[in-house]
């Protein structure tokens, strides 16, 4: 899905009456979707851009504010805006006062890279002890650095240092030619491409003015389910291992490649990689091709039941992942947590229901719901939505008569005009604002993965448990490095 | 336990017993470049190319650079450019990945004498990911899984660079992690050697250019294998390190070991892997 919201780059109201109306409706309920900074016409301002969810829609409110003296920070008030005031200090260089902790995000700027200056929160006393791991990690996986303060076993304290992945997406997106950017944005987070891609997407053909027929939002929609598949069983896979839990990590992980698989023979790519263009989608759907795609499904449905039920079912399962690293639905909606970490947690979080934008509005689909906020809820929600996608999938392919891929022409983007592209990946919502100058051409990118606002939700997580259970922990949250440092 | 059985009766057996025939279905591999003539002053397909893996008269592209997006395929009036499914494209040098009409595939990689001599019976990797976007590193995971099942041949990934042959560099070079890469290269003992997987390690990729990066490492440790692709498929990964060590698949299943007689110490499991010749 993407749900969208384009407009005339709205006039800056003053500073004073912008945060009184951002603390205002906060607190009165609306969510934050994103809040960033962008570079004003007068260098030694900074435009604020913050961008609500209230009653099914997204609202934007905007400022302008001198970058000395800056701005009083709100994360005290409200601590979901704590990342966002960070990211925007330390990306326009405005000064922000109050805030908790203003530590770097992804140190976008300094050469040398200061990697080793990482101001950690320190604990003093003879019974506590640091363990620092990575950025290099035992696995085959991205760097960041965790950082451990614990008494004994337990873990008092967790700090994420990241920003190592920084490879400076955002600056490159401002290429002349807005609408050829996909590539470059399919490789934001490669683990989900396709919900980066949708959200460029949307946000471009906001800009553009251009309809999307029925038959590429549903083929869309198709990606966004499949790639969700893939990485729920890549991510299964990966916490079965963990636990040596060896049938799970064998089976959901060869099941992973029949869905990546079924990517590939769509479009090309095991990471759907091309399927997503401005205008539409680039899968020609035969007859054939969709009796292909429905037998895979229907091979994940059958193997997918017994070692579902394995897993589930074991007590040596339930006994490592029960009560592990648990969340409670307050901390998820006081630090803004997104996706199936607030799923796992009592929170009905689903950009797909909630906004309910193309192709959900005509095939609807239910927010899948955990209430312990544990491994084991993080576990459940993964194996529950494949089951509710494998669904969705079957149905959304009945919509797509065979034919021709559904792409279309899209023309010039509106002049100083933003528009918003939120997607509901497997992790949570992607959002991608774009803001257009005088000529159509791109004046700012933003670019937000969900793993922005949920790595602070896996440190809290690790509070009080055992420094032994951070794989599990860590697998169950899966988020992306690169997709936090850009 | 009857779960269990049931898990083992779905799995069966899942890996690819010829990874030489095997053949990607859909895959937008390696580009092939016909002797169709260029429209006059055309350049649409360097145009179009977000990574400039294009050069023209004659069109030529490098696979170093390309990420497979096929743009440059839909923008040819000419139709000059399709992509195949074909994962043959590893290359032992950079000059090697650029593939035009006159040379169609890149130069095979070839039996290093040194390398299989070392490790044509075990080769331990440690993956470095540097800006990697995580489909290079699911796709380097993807080796170790029952299906492409890369440990038949002796080769696994370690935790340790202390116990690694090879470091695979995954991503385009970030300058925030040059200086933890150094101390991962240092930490490999000799000998050893440097892969560099995907269009990021060995270009840049998309990001070529970009002022986050530090590339000076591939420039001082030249790497031995360059896996071309966005991500490579892991078939390309097999076949690259297959032709660099000199392995070769037996072409027959392996015969079930014997039973051990009492008192007798279990049969070795015989090799899979036979060097080549």
């Amino acid at each position: 899905m993407s749900a969208t919201l384009k407009l005339e780059t709205p006039k800056p109201s003053a500073p004073g009456e912008f945060f009184q109306a951002l603390r205002t409706r906060l607190s009165d309920g609306a969510r934050l979707v994103t809040f960033y900074g962008s570079p004003a016409d007068d260098s030694a301002q900074v435009a604020l851009t913050a961008i609500l969810e209230e009653k099914r829609a997204l609202q934007p409110l905007r400022t302008s504010v001198a970058k000395v003296p800056g701005f009083h920070s709100l994360s005290r008030e409200h601590h979901t805006l704590h990342i966002f005031e960070r990211e925007v200090a330390e990306q326009e260089s405005v000064e922000v006062h109050g805030h908790p902790w203003l530590k770097p995000v992804r140190y976008p700027k300094s050469a040398p890279a200061p990697m080793r200056d990482y101001p950690f929160y320190e604990l003093a006393g003879k019974e506590i002890h640091e363990v620092g791991v990575g950025p290099i990690h035992a696995g085959v996986i991205e760097p960041g650095h965790f950082r451990f303060m614990c008494l004994g076993e337990m873990v008092h304290h967790l700090e994420i240092q990241l920003g190592y992945q920084h490879r400076g997406a955002e600056k490159l997106l401002l290429k002349p030619n807005p609408r050829a950017l996909a590539p470059l944005v399919e490789t934001i987070a490669g683990d989900t491409s396709i919900a980066h891609a949708w959200a460029y997407c949307a946000a471009i053909e906001a800009l553009a003015g251009a309809e999307i027929s029925p038959a590429a939002q549903f083929s869309r929609g198709i990606a966004l389910e499949l790639e969700r598949i893939a990485m729920h069983l890549a991510g299964l896979s990966g916490m079965a291992t963990d636990i040596a839990f060896l049938p799970g990590g064998t089976t959901w992980g060869r099941l992973r490649t029949t869905a990546i698989n079924t990517a590939m023979l769509l479009c090309g790519s095991r990471f759907g990689r091309g399927w997503l263009r401005p205008g539409g989608a680039r899968v020609a759907f035969t007859a054939e091709l969709k009796d292909a795609v429905r037998a895979n499904m229907k091979l994940l449905e059958r193997d997918l039941a017994p070692i579902n039920k394995h897993f589930l079912e074991a007590h040596t399962v339930q006994h490592r992942l029960k009560g592990v690293s648990v969340l409670t639905s307050n901390q998820v909606k006081e630090l803004g947590l997104v996706g199936m970490a607030a799923r796992c947690a009592g929170v009905t979080l689903d950009a797909r229901a909630s906004l309910r934008s193309a192709p959900w509005d005509k095939l609807s689909i239910e927010p899948v719901i955990e209430p312990t906020g544990d491994c084991w809820a993080r576990a459940r929600v993964r194996i529950r939505e494949i089951d509710a996608s494998l669904k969705w999938l079957n149905a959304a392919l009945d919509k797509i008569e065979p034919g021709p891929a559904p792409t279309s022409k899209v023309g010039a983007l509106a002049p100083n005009s933003l528009a918003v592209g939120v997607c509901e990946g497997w992790r949570g919502e992607v959002v991608h604002v774009l803001e257009t100058d005088g000529r159509g051409l791109l004046r700012h990118y933003r670019v937000q993965d969900p793993s922005l606002r949920n790595w602070f939700g896996l440190a809290q997580a690790m509070r009080e448990n055992e420094i032994s259970d951070f794989p599990i922990t860590n697998k169950s949250f899966d988020l992306s490095y690169c997709g936090n440092d850009l | 336990m009857l779960n269990a059985l049931k898990v083992r009766m779905s799995q069966g057996k899942q890996y690819i017993r010829d990874v030489r025939a095997a053949v990607p279905k859909g895959f937008r591999g390696r580009p092939l470049i016909s002797n169709a003539a260029c429209q006059a002053s055309c350049s649409a397909c360097a145009d179009v190319c977000p990574t400039a893996a294009i050069s023209l008269e004659p069109v030529r592209l490098d696979l170093g650079r390309c990420i497979f997006c096929s743009e440059c395929a839909a923008a040819c009036p000419a139709s000059k450019i399709a992509f195949t499914p074909e994962v043959r494209m590893a290359g032992a040098a950079p000059e090697s990945l650029v593939v035009g009409a006159a040379q169609s595939v890149p130069s095979p990689v070839a039996v290093s004498a040194e390398l299989k001599k070392l490790f044509g019976r075990s080769l331990k990797l440690r993956s470095v990911s540097t800006g990697g976007c995580n489909s290079c590193e699911l796709e380097c995971n993807a080796m170790a899984n029952v299906n492409f099942d890369f440990g038949r041949y002796g080769i696994d990934w370690v935790a340790s660079p202390r116990h690694a042959d090879a470091l695979v560099l995954s991503g385009p070079l970030t300058r925030n992690m040059s200086e933890a890469l150094e101390l991962a290269w240092v930490g490999l003992p000799d000998p050893k050697f440097v892969i560099a997987f995907g269009a990021c390690a060995i270009s840049g990729g998309p990001y070529a250019g970009s002022e986050a990066l530090e590339r000076g490492f591939s420039e001082r440790f030249r790497p031995q294998l360059y896996l071309p692709g966005c991500p490579p498929h892991p078939l390309t990964f097999l076949h690259g390190l297959l032709d660099l060590l000199g392995l070769e698949v037996e072409a027959k299943p392996r015969e079930p070991a014997p039973a051990p007689s009492p008192g007798q110490k279990p049969a070795g499991v015989e090799p899979w892997v036979a060097p080549k010749g």
